[in-house]
């Protein structure tokens, strides 16, 4: 069947699930990260597929917008896991928990 | 069995066109390695290899041999799969430019209509580039920027000391000197009103007054500085010396693992050569061509291919001559000059286009 | 016809490339997938008439973002994740969560699919390079000026983070780590300077 609106949501939809699967699943910090950007990728992917199947710029727009926070969002995030793992020699998120009990 | 030709016949065409280009640039990659040798040794008061035929011409072929048959030894406590990796993506990176090149002009004169099953009609030009995208600029730095990770890992899987060094530096002076490339590069855009390659020499193809590398030689500079800091090049060739690091983040790749490292360096050199040509030296086109043939024949199209490669063997000697005569920078001091010195002055040029095309404008 | 192969091959790529990021336990490895999830939607946003997003994508994501990503793991030299000893309920949160989705991208397939939908509009081309450049600097100029001061926001806050602790200062804090580890004996590995 020839490709539609449906097929694209669907792939970004399964994109977005294994994401949110990831975060919850893996204990490395930047692992987390990682699928957080594959998150956003999901969503990234919608924006464009209704931008084409409605023919309005705004949702490439959007998407560039997107991009660069998910830029900004790199470049802390990567200095705050360089930070914790000056003071606890690890990144795994289970040994960042002295706010617990 | 008609629709089955009508189908595939776009396929088969670009299918053949990329492997004709590939073919192309790899010999031509070759017979830069030999150019080097030769022409370095007349730098340096000596004669390059000259015994395996003529004047050296089949020495690529030896070399090729040589590499075929060397042992291929592998790291034992190196991470296999990224190890195997590593050259394949470096060279990947490298080749996948070349089908935005623009090669020639479009051909115009050729009457398509004896192709069976009608697939001649419609069609009223040849254009010699393979892929035809609207941001062909943009497509080429993302694509170098690829190529930063076969460095990272080839240096990070070897597991050693010197590669890891040689890698980590290699890919933190290529990202540093990306910004000044592409930076350097919106001038041109500015001026051409188009990311496309086409288009850029499109607007410099009236006169050789319009070629962009009189109004933008700061950009011009920047770029062809830049683009020796991409390709790992001297003065920039700190993390592959052999007299600092073995051999930095190849060191431990033999035969034809390190055949493709070095395959993918001179074609890197061959893209950013293709670049500066396209961007700032007015691509296929020499004035007074379109006197002696006729715009869109087949003549005209082979004397452009012909100019076009003439620009860029000038570019890959200027490579030649340069790692002839300069000594290398240390490390701190290139990502100083890549930081403080390049990067703004690229940025300074954008400023200063900005306002020249504002004012010539308005 | 061609078009629906490309598609699902590229899409398979990119769920075989997800599948294998959140699989392996190697960080590493786990970046390359990643980068092999941006080109694939790179493809696909070049079929979807988005070839200046297709472009910078590459450019960002997987030239930049990634760069650095694969440059703090190689840097900090990080280790295979381990199984979860303490907070085992996280795997059935997972797996509902996922089912959860899962379910709902079905849901949205089966509705999008019976929904009648109007021919694509083919000779509009809003994906070019003009006319996203047009509209971020006439419709949309404030989101991008705001995007501007965030990337500053983001750039000093980076460098702040990673500014070197003086020197008896790291001793100090690295010290008291090690003490409550019982591991005296690796007292030299960790003088690393970043």
């Amino acid at each position: 069947m020839e490709t539609s609106l449906a097929h694209y949501l669907a792939l970004s939809g399964i994109l977005f699930t294994i994401g949110a699967v990831g975060v919850v699943y893996k204990r490395n910090a930047i692992g987390i990260f990682m699928c957080i950007e594959l998150m956003l990728n999901g969503v990234n992917l919608t924006f464009i597929a209704f931008s084409r199947y409605y023919a309005d710029a705004t949702g490439q727009l959007f998407v560039f917008m997107v991009m660069s926070v998910a830029a900004a969002e790199a470049a802390v995030g990567l200095g705050i896991i360089i930070a914790l793992f000056r003071n606890r020699l690890s990144v795994d998120v289970d040994d960042a928990s002295i706010l617990k009990n | 069995m008609e629709s089955v030709v009508k189908t595939a016949f776009p396929f088969v065409v670009y299918t053949g066109a990329i492997l004709l280009a590939f073919q192309g640039v790899l010999i031509m990659v070759a017979y830069t390695v030999l150019a080097e040798r030769k022409v370095l040794g007349w730098i340096q008061g000596r004669i390059g290899p000259n015994r395996v035929g003529p004047w050296g011409v089949l020495q690529p072929f030896a070399d090729l041999l040589k590499f075929i048959f060397k042992e291929d030894l592998v790291p034992d406590k190196s991470t296999k799969f990224v190890y195997f990796l590593a050259p394949l993506v470096a060279l990947t990176c490298a080749l996948m430019p070349i089908v935005l090149y623009p090669f020639g002009p479009p051909i115009t004169t050729i009457d398509w209509t004896f192709l069976p099953y009608g697939l001649g009609e419609g069609i009223t030009q040849l254009p010699l580039t393979i892929a035809q995208i609207d941001v062909g600029v943009l497509f080429v730095l993302g694509i170098t920027s690829v190529g930063v990770y076969g460095i990272a890992l080839a240096g990070w899987s070897s597991n050693s000391k010197y590669s890891l060094m040689g890698g980590l530096r290699s890919s933190a002076q290529m990202i540093s000197y990306e910004l000044a490339m592409g930076a350097s590069v919106i001038g041109v855009v500015m001026l051409s009103g188009t990311l496309d390659l086409n288009g850029i020499i499109n607007a410099q193809a009236s006169s050789p007054f319009r070629w962009f590398i009189i109004p933008q030689f700061i950009g011009f500079v920047v770029f062809l500085i830049a683009a020796f800091a991409e390709t790992n090049r001297v003065p920039f060739d700190l993390p592959e010396a052999e007299t600092e690091l073995v051999a930095g983040f190849h060191t431990e790749y033999s035969a034809l693992k390190f055949a493709l490292f070095f395959m993918a360096e001179y074609v890197n050199m061959f893209t950013v050569s293709v670049m500066v040509t396209v961007l700032f030296l007015g691509g296929w086109y020499l004035p007074g061509l379109s006197y002696l043939f006729e715009v869109g024949s087949i003549p005209y199209a082979i004397a452009s291919h012909v100019t076009f490669l003439g620009k860029i063997f000038l570019f890959l000697f200027l490579y030649i001559w340069i790692r002839g005569t300069l000594p290398r920078f240390r490390f701190d001091q290139l990502m100083n000059f890549g930081w403080k010195f390049l990067l703004p002055l690229a940025l300074a040029n954008v400023i200063l286009t900005i306002l020249i095309v504002y004012f010539l404008n308005s | 016809m061609a078009s629906t192969i490309i598609f699902y091959l590229l899409a398979g790529f990119a769920i075989a490339c997800a599948i294998s990021l959140v699989i392996h336990r190697n960080p590493l490895y786990s970046a390359i997938s990643l980068v092999g999830v941006f080109l694939s939607l790179s493809c696909i946003y070049f079929t979807l008439a988005a070839p200046f997003i297709a472009a910078v994508q590459v450019l960002i994501y997987a030239g930049a973002i990634m760069v650095l990503v694969v440059f703090v793991i190689l840097l900090l030299n990080l280790d295979d994740d381990k199984p979860l000893t303490r907070l085992r309920y996280l795997y059935a949160v997972a797996g509902g969560l996922g089912l959860a989705l899962l379910a709902q991208t079905l849901f949205i397939f089966y509705a999008v699919m019976r929904t009648p939908q109007e021919e694509i509009n083919t000779e509009q081309t809003v994906g070019n390079t003009l006319s996203i450049g047009r509209a971020m600097y006439t419709e949309y100029l404030l989101p991008v000026e705001i995007v501007g001061v965030m990337l500053l926001m983001a750039i000093v806050g980076a460098v702040v983070l990673v500014r070197k602790l003086n020197q008896p200062q790291l001793e100090l804090v690295v010290e008291e780590e090690l003490e409550l580890r019982h591991e005296k004996e690796e007292k030299d590995d960790y003088r690393i300077a970043f």
